[in-house]
């Protein structure tokens, strides 16, 4: 049988400073990056033409270019779509033709433009998606609300199930996620569209259910084991669901990592940010809600968790051994609290 | 053992139960005849899930009422009159299950899987509708002309489909037509045409059996049988079908050509229920002119029947014309509802007043690039099928098989619920199936951990087994409701593609639920109960 990290004893809580800067790293260059370049929204968002074109031949997007700026669309996007006899063209609205809403004619334009270069019959339109900048307004309004909505209920729902303690600590480890994911999808230049925001608030569900299945064990060790302080207990409690965090991890990666590998190209963006939301949401469960609710309960000390009041009181080596790792390696250093 | 039975029992209802629902089927699609241009409808076998548009390519549009030539008052109005007429108009798309749908209140969607030309779908819905009053032919012109017509087509070697026994048979009793008489008289054999044909209830109307109407259509289509429909009458197909007796049938029409008065002269139409006679009633106002012109004509056909004609489609059964109407006239539809008379106003106003309508959003796929949609997702799905197994019987061995089993069971139940309710499986809901494998094995890796714990603790195989799905039952269902949650909140404000992403998930929990834990738990049961003397679990 084989048994991966079984009776674990690692001080995962040691290491929260690191974790801290490692997040705070990546939000800060994704936040630079954002700020800088702006998020790459779908035509879904801003308006505008797409088409995806299948050439005969590869020919390159030198030539489309050329014809385009021949017919007078400057500015369009263009690049090969998995293959190099495939091309996806994007003209976004511009505020000038925002104004008269001349979406439509573009993918006319578009079309007259292969035709003379590519040549008629040489080329197959594959898709086409015009949207008005109205329509992606609404559709912004409404992804924001989903995105609202949804820590709303989160939260409802949290308030339910927890303490407020621990429901504040599980909303920040979530709502890091969902800004790390930000920096993440900035960094990598990922087409924002509605189902880039689906796999973000996936990612929310699922970083949420990582926490609360560790944050159900240490309610659950806080009942058994009188005598812990906070910090043992989350410990003991990461440590007990390493197991399950592996292997549920193992399997969900494999197959984001499937649906990136190999589901083609229109759903790549999508297994980017899940496969990159899945990782975040086990570091997040593991090293920023955990950490999160050691900081709360010592600075707003609850019944339930004993607060900090047990916190670095007694010296783990003291207390009886813990069931659960009956051999544990090595002592947990005793606490000092943090400043 | 009764509870194992009994489990066994409910697993054996929901298999059946899945399997029934994905049972292929007979699809009656129309298509698009290359050669001849017409509709024609073919049969094919297929599996009941329906495939949203980016799977199978089709078109997507969506529509507003264009303002930019000045405001339209009432854009809710609008947008319902320009949903009658695309309704109307749907049998020119020749697609299977087109969506015309409002969205909100002054958006309307329209979409046609499979249709491949964005033009020629854009042109049919903005093309302005026309609406016209015809008499219906009260000299049964067109009926005595049948004989004529069977001699045409029988001289073009057309034979005549199906054994019925003559021409206009008699379906509702009393009328025999000697029509019938006619051409039973003629070579005893059936006209290809009228013997496809039931008399209706008014003069010039026919009734044709739904399943036949393609061929009836294509018929009266010949210019050989064009020639020989008298001059002055035309045929006009029913909008709606009739169910007389549980069989179908779309009636009919020959009118006059000539319409005594068509929507421009119509300035109003309001449905309402008298209070005196409790009758459903539809109100118009003709504008001066026509209300003159319609007034002429109704002196001339007091008691014949007129057809309301909207885009070439008879809409309802043509009233009769019980006195000389002028500019303000109704129509009396009996004991019929409101709403059906609601409707009849609708498609009045919609002839009267033409929405100009502008496409705010298109979408078009290409049908290669959605079967490539399927086949890449299809294989993603077994690769990451295939990578959990691996995993999960590495490591869980025996009950890693017992995990990949209940997988089994998750993926006939998902699909099954995607066909039983009829959502659309979209290219991002392939995506959520995919990835709702690796997370529907969770429930099972949360309990054989707990298992595992609880045999560390020193329990008992059997007290074990039941702590631990006792146990992790806490966590289980934490963790589903909270992808649940999101994934209902998306499926509130998303559209089309995210819709079926987010069904995708939150069936794929439901019945990961069900496999996860009930199933698994039965497995178990039966493999405890099988080797009472065992031990050790392969956990």
């Amino acid at each position: 049988m084989i048994r991966l990290f079984a009776n674990a004893n690692y001080d995962f809580i040691k290491w929260r400073r690191w974790a801290y800067s490692i997040t705070a790293v990546i939000m800060l260059v994704g936040a630079f990056d954002l700020a800088i370049r702006g998020l790459n929204y779908s035509i879904e968002f801003t308006g505008g033409t797409l088409m995806q074109v299948e050439t005969k031949t590869a020919i390159g997007t030198g030539p489309i270019r050329a014809a385009l700026d021949n017919v007078g669309l400057h500015g369009a996007e263009i690049q090969t779509f998995g293959s190099d006899t495939s091309y996806v063209i994007r003209a976004r609205v511009t505020a000038a033709a925002a104004q008269n809403e001349d979406t439509a004619a573009v993918a006319a334009a578009v079309g007259r433009a292969l035709d003379a270069s590519v040549g008629a019959g040489q080329y197959k339109v594959e898709r086409t998606e015009v949207v008005r900048p109205k329509v992606g307004k609404e559709l912004q309004g409404k992804a924001f609300l989903a995105i609202i909505l949804s820590f709303f209920v989160t939260l409802i729902y949290l308030a339910a199930r927890f303490e407020w303690r621990f429901g504040l600590a599980a909303v920040l480890a979530t709502a890091h996620d969902v800004l790390a994911t930000i920096a993440f999808i900035s960094l990598m230049h990922i087409e924002v569209s509605l189902i880039v925001v689906g796999a973000v608030l996936t990612v929310v569900g699922y970083s949420l259910n990582d926490t609360i299945i560790i944050f159900d064990r240490v309610r659950e060790n806080l009942h058994k084991y009188r005598r812990q302080n906070l910090y043992e207990i989350l410990n003991l409690s990461i440590n007990e669901t390493l197991p399950r965090s592996v292997l549920t991890h193992g399997t969900t990666i494999a197959t984001t990592l499937a649906l990136l590998l190999l589901a083609g190209e229109v759903i790549r963006p999508f297994a980017w940010v899940m496969s990159f939301g899945i990782f975040t949401g086990t570091f997040s469960s593991i090293y920023i809600a955990a950490p999160i609710l050691l900081l709360i309960e010592k600075r707003w000390p609850g019944q339930d968790a004993r607060g900090a009041r047990a916190l670095g009181a007694r010296a783990p080596s003291a207390g009886p051994a813990i069931p659960a790792a009956p051999k544990a390696p090595a002592p947990i250093p005793p606490r000092v609290p943090a400043r | 053992m009764g509870t194992i039975r009994g489990r066994l029992i409910t697993i054996g209802i929901f298999v059946l139960a899945s399997i029934a629902a994905l049972v292929p089927r007979n699809v009656t699609k129309r298509v698009m005849d290359k050669a001849t241009g017409r509709m024609k409808d073919t049969t094919e076998r297929q599996v009941p899930i329906k495939r949203g548009l980016d799977l199978q390519g089709g078109i997507h549009l969506a529509l507003e009422v264009d303002e930019s030539k000045g405001p339209v008052p009432d854009c809710a109005d609008a947008i319902q009159r320009a949903e009658r007429v695309v309704r109307t108009r749907i049998d020119e798309f020749g697609t299977t299950d087109p969506v015309v749908q409002i969205q909100g209140r002054c958006r309307l969607i329209v979409e046609l899987p499979g249709e491949t030309d964005p033009a020629r779908a854009k042109s049919v819905i903005e093309r302005t509708a026309f609406l016209e009053f015809r008499i219906t032919d009260m000299q049964n012109q067109f009926q005595s002309s049948l004989q004529q017509i069977d001699g045409v087509l029988r001289r073009a070697g057309v034979k005549p489909r199906g054994a019925a026994p003559s021409a206009v048979s008699q379906l509702f009793g009393s009328d025999t037509s000697k029509v019938a008489r006619d051409s039973a008289a003629d070579a005893n054999a059936p006209g290809a045409l009228s013997s496809l044909l039931f008399q209706g209830q008014l003069p010039g109307e026919f009734l044709v059996p739904e399943e036949q109407w393609e061929v009836v259509d294509s018929l009266i289509q010949r210019p050989d049988v064009r020639q020989a429909i008298p001059r002055g009458i035309d045929l006009r197909w029913g909008a709606q079908v009739e169910v007389r007796s549980a069989k179908t049938y779309r009636p009919l029409y020959a009118v006059e050509s000539r319409p005594i008065i068509t929507g421009e002269e119509l300035q109003k139409a309001t449905a309402r229920r008298d209070q005196l006679t409790n009758q459903s009633v539809v109100d118009f106002v003709l504008s001066r002119r026509g209300g003159r012109k319609f007034g002429e004509e109704t002196a001339r056909h007091i008691q014949h029947y007129m057809a309301i004609i909207l885009d070439g489609r008879v809409q309802g059964q043509p009233p009769i014309i019980k006195s000389q109407i002028s500019s303000r006239g109704q129509i009396e539809l009996g004991s019929k509802t409101l709403q059906e008379a609601s409707d009849l106003a609708l498609v009045l106003r919609a002839g009267a007043l033409p929405a100009p309508l502008t496409i705010v959003e298109e979408r078009s796929i290409g049908p290669s690039l959605g079967a490539d949609s399927i086949k890449d997702g299809v294989r993603a799905g077994i690769v990451g099928v295939a990578l959990v197994l691996l995993i999960m019987i590495g490591y869980y061995r025996f009950s890693g098989v017992l995990a990949v089993g209940a997988l089994t069971f998750y993926c006939l139940f998902t699909l099954a619920g995607l066909a039983a309710f009829g959502f659309t499986l979209t290219l991002p809901g392939l995506a959520g199936f995919v990835l709702s494998i690796g997370i529907a094995v969770d429930a099972n890796v949360l309990i054989f951990e707990r298992i595992r714990e609880e045999l560390v603790h020193g329990k008992s195989l059997r007290l074990a087994v039941d702590d631990g799905f006792k146990h992790a039952m806490n966590a289980i269902v934490d963790s589903n409701v909270s992808t649940a949650l999101t994934a209902f909140i998306l499926y509130l404000v998303g559209t089309g593609p995210v819709k079926g992403f987010a069904i995708t998930l939150i069936i794929g929990i439901a019945a990961s639920m069900v496999s996860a834990i009930f199933v698994v738990k039965t497995l178990f049961l039966i493999w405890l109960q099988r080797r009472p003397a065992m031990t050790t679990l392969s956990v």
